[in-house]
């Protein structure tokens, strides 16, 4: 059948179970998008591409399938780039499509080329340059089997404009996939699963670390029954939140720098930590050593290049946590973790976890609202987060029900990605979505509520207005004797005014006893609206870092 | 810090060399030697590298290796069990004087001559880098003008082969 390129991309798409989009026009793409016009895929403008790719990011993160953006080229090719990496250090199915420069022109420095394969190739899985029209339905293929199987991960694919217009013969079978290079793991080794039963068993203090490979590999009712049945103790990483509910009997709280003190003090107190699906990264796992000495981790995962890259285990395992559950559970059949050590960390978990402060003080203690919204938000709802002290809040304060729930930039740490994210949720969800940000990551892609607006889209955003850049602004307090440098954000608009005048309902609180009658203001229908929270520039992170509160405000500080 | 060589079989695509040398300055391993050619199958290439580190380093490299869609197949050799041969071409001066010396020590290396003018041979080994790096060692007191050396290149000793999966 002749077909132009587009048209076999558009087909292609289809094919893959493409809904929506995510993308900015140019020229060089234009023809992909002129070809979705006709095609029962929506195309979601977004206000700038970075949106389009953090959009697609949270779409994916939703519905386990690849999410889709498009940009042009050159600079709407690279203003994606945060957005393919934020996918790829969380391991987050994405399919980039470019636009090049058409194929003569290609690298005579033409107007808006840019070498986006090149440019991409340290945080792709993989990415294409089509250099042959009829290429164009494998490539597209492939990526989408790529993108979502494995550890999944984005791929971009450059299409350079002449191809995407010239018409081709296009076959109508589509060729099987078979990538030589590209192996998915098998089931584990049947000894490595027995030598991991044996050393669970044989452990006191036996703890599971739950990463975002569980989540990923949709393992989750699987992971709840392996606890259940076997009482051991979970603390996780920020990607794992949500492998069980935040108030399981059985979970303790997140790892790390930022994590909770009870869930650090019991990963440390373990004799067996069984890792699953984690990167143990370097924000999870600082004391390295520690894990390495006393042959205590066991470490599961269906990347081998993530065994053995951060710390040395004692049993590694390679395979997707899905599998690997299959084969341990019933192994473990017989097995419960011994009293002493849960009641040992049920001691910790009393010990360390206090109330959060309710009082008024003229600001709202962000703990305490996340409490609040806790209660009063559907269970099935999401909550994104933008990265700084917001997040940090959400993933400790806010009881977190089902696995998929949070949607944020774990590996990447990108500003800018919470706002985007939960629009590309809420298209996917059709549920609540939450975007929780303070005003300084707000201001990133702020500009992302036009699309909001414009697609009918809603997003209950919270912002924790401090007119700081809080988690920096702490590190300085903390790290650099106080010299506050670069962290006042003053002269930022009200936001209130600026909601207005997109239309979107809006709200402010600044004291504790207001907060669930904004609450409530904010969840009586469907719409999107803008809760702005006041919140004290002094007020901690966490409790790990800096247990005692920081300083009162001193008046010459701005 | 000991030398391994990573015999790595790829698709034979344009871009897929930037992609695995890019992955060595990334995630910083060194390189200490490559060297790339097709094999029987035109579609194959065979990617050669001779990496310095620990057995930990090389297991990270290899792995990380593999999660290139175009590489195919990775065996780390051992020495002792590979034929490993890099080829040098060695332009060194020479006076009527010394002209005879230099060609009876590039007959020793079992070397070749391969280009001659008044004042400069020119000559080629083949081996080992071992062997290699000896021969450099005693032709420079002649005074060497340049050397062009290729990476080094190997082999798997007896019948072994590096076969694809079916």
């Amino acid at each position: 059948m002749l077909m132009t390129g587009a048209e076999m991309v558009v087909k292609t798409l289809e094919k893959n179970g493409v809904k929506v989009v995510f993308g900015y026009p140019g020229a060089a793409n234009c023809p992909i998008i002129d070809r979705l016009s006709f095609s029962p895929i929506k195309h979601i403008l977004t206000r700038n591409e970075q949106g389009a790719a953090h959009m697609a990011s949270g779409y994916a993160r939703v519905t386990k399938q690849p999410g889709v953006c498009t940009a042009t080229s050159g600079p709407g090719a690279t203003n994606l780039i945060t957005g393919i990496a934020t996918a790829y250090m969380d391991s987050v199915p994405m399919v980039a499509l470019t636009g090049q420069v058409a194929t003569p022109l290609i690298g005579k420095d033409a107007f808006q080329e840019v070498d986006i394969t090149g440019a991409t190739l340290p945080f792709t899985k993989h990415s294409y340059l089509i250099k042959n029209g009829l290429d164009i339905p494998k490539v597209v293929n492939e990526a989408f089997h790529i993108a979502g199987t494995g550890r999944p991960g984005p791929v971009l694919i450059d299409f350079p404009m002449d191809l995407l217009k010239q018409t081709f013969d296009y076959p109508d079978e589509d060729a099987e996939i078979n990538i030589r290079g590209y192996k998915l793991p098998a089931k584990a080794n049947e000894t490595q699963i027995k030598k991991v039963a044996d050393a669970v068993k044989n452990a006191k203090k036996p703890v599971i670390l739950a990463g975002g490979g569980i989540t990923i590999s949709d393992a989750v009712e699987e992971f709840r029954k392996f606890v259940k049945m076997t009482n051991i103790p979970v603390v996780s990483t920020m990607m794992g939140i949500g492998c069980l509910p935040s108030d399981d009997a059985l979970y303790y709280g997140m790892i790390g720098s930022h994590g909770a003190k009870r869930a650090n003090m019991i990963f440390n107190r373990a004799d067996i930590v069984i890792a699953m699906g984690s990167r143990l990264g370097d924000r999870s796992v600082a004391h390295v050593k520690g894990l390495e000495d006393g042959n205590k981790l066991i470490h599961i995962d269906i990347d081998p290049a993530e065994i053995g890259k951060n710390v040395q285990p004692y049993i590694p395992v390679v395979g997707d946590i899905k599998n690997v559950l299959e084969q341990l559970t019933p192994l473990m059949a017989d097995y419960k973790a011994a009293d002493p050590w849960i009641a040992e960390a049920d001691e910790l978990r009393a010990r360390f976890t206090h109330e959060p402060f309710s009082g008024d003080s003229g600001f709202v203690n962000p703990k305490y609202f996340l409490k609040v919204l806790s209660e009063k938000a559907d269970p099935d709802a999401y909550i994104s987060t933008e990265v700084g002290q917001n997040q940090i809040w959400v993933a400790n304060a806010f009881n977190i029900r089902h696995p998929r729930a949070l949607i944020t930039s774990g590996g990447f740490g990108t500003m800018g990605y919470g706002l985007p994210a939960a629009i590309g949720a809420s298209k996917a969800s059709g549920k609540t979505v939450f975007a929780v940000m303070g005003d300084g990551s707000f201001q990133m892609d702020l500009p992302e509520m036009g699309t909001m607006c414009q697609w009918d889209i809603p997003v209950k955003m919270i912002v924790f207005k401090n007119d700081r850049l809080g988690m920096v602004h702490e590190h300085q307090y903390l790290l650099y004797k106080s010299n506050y440098q670069a962290v006042s954000i003053e002269g930022s608009p009200n936001f209130n005014i600026l909601a207005d005048a997109y239309g979107i309902k809006n709200g402010y609180v600044s004291e504790n006893s207001g907060v669930a009658a904004a609450i409530d203001e904010m969840l009586k229908d469907k719409e999107s609206y803008l809760l702005v929270v006041n919140v004290n520039p002094y007020e901690p992170t966490g409790d790990t870092l800096n247990e005692a509160a920081l300083p009162k405000p001193k008046k010459e500080d701005k | 810090m000991e030398r391994y060589t990573l015999s790595v079989l790829v698709e034979n695509h344009a871009g897929v060399l930037s992609r695995v040398v890019g992955l060595f300055s990334r995630r910083g391993f060194n390189i200490h030697s490559l060297s790339v050619g097709t094999t029987q199958d035109e579609n194959i290439s065979r990617i050669t590298i001779e990496v310095n580190g620990d057995a930990l380093m090389v297991e990270q490299v290899s792995k990380q290796l593999s999660k290139i869609m175009e590489v195919i197949k990775i065996k780390t050799l051992r020495e002792g069990e590979m034929v490993k041969r890099g080829l040098v071409l060695v332009k060194v001066k020479v006076s009527p004087k010394t002209r005879s010396e230099v060609i009876e020590i590039t007959n020793v290396f079992r070397a070749k001559i391969v280009d001659i003018s008044p004042g400069t041979l020119t000559i080629e080994l083949t081996g080992h880098d071992k062997k290699i790096g000896a021969f450099i060692d005693i032709i420079e007191q002649y005074g060497i003008e340049e050397i062009a050396q290729t990476g080094m290149t190997a082999l798997e000793r007896g019948s072994n082969t590096l076969k694809l999966d079916k």
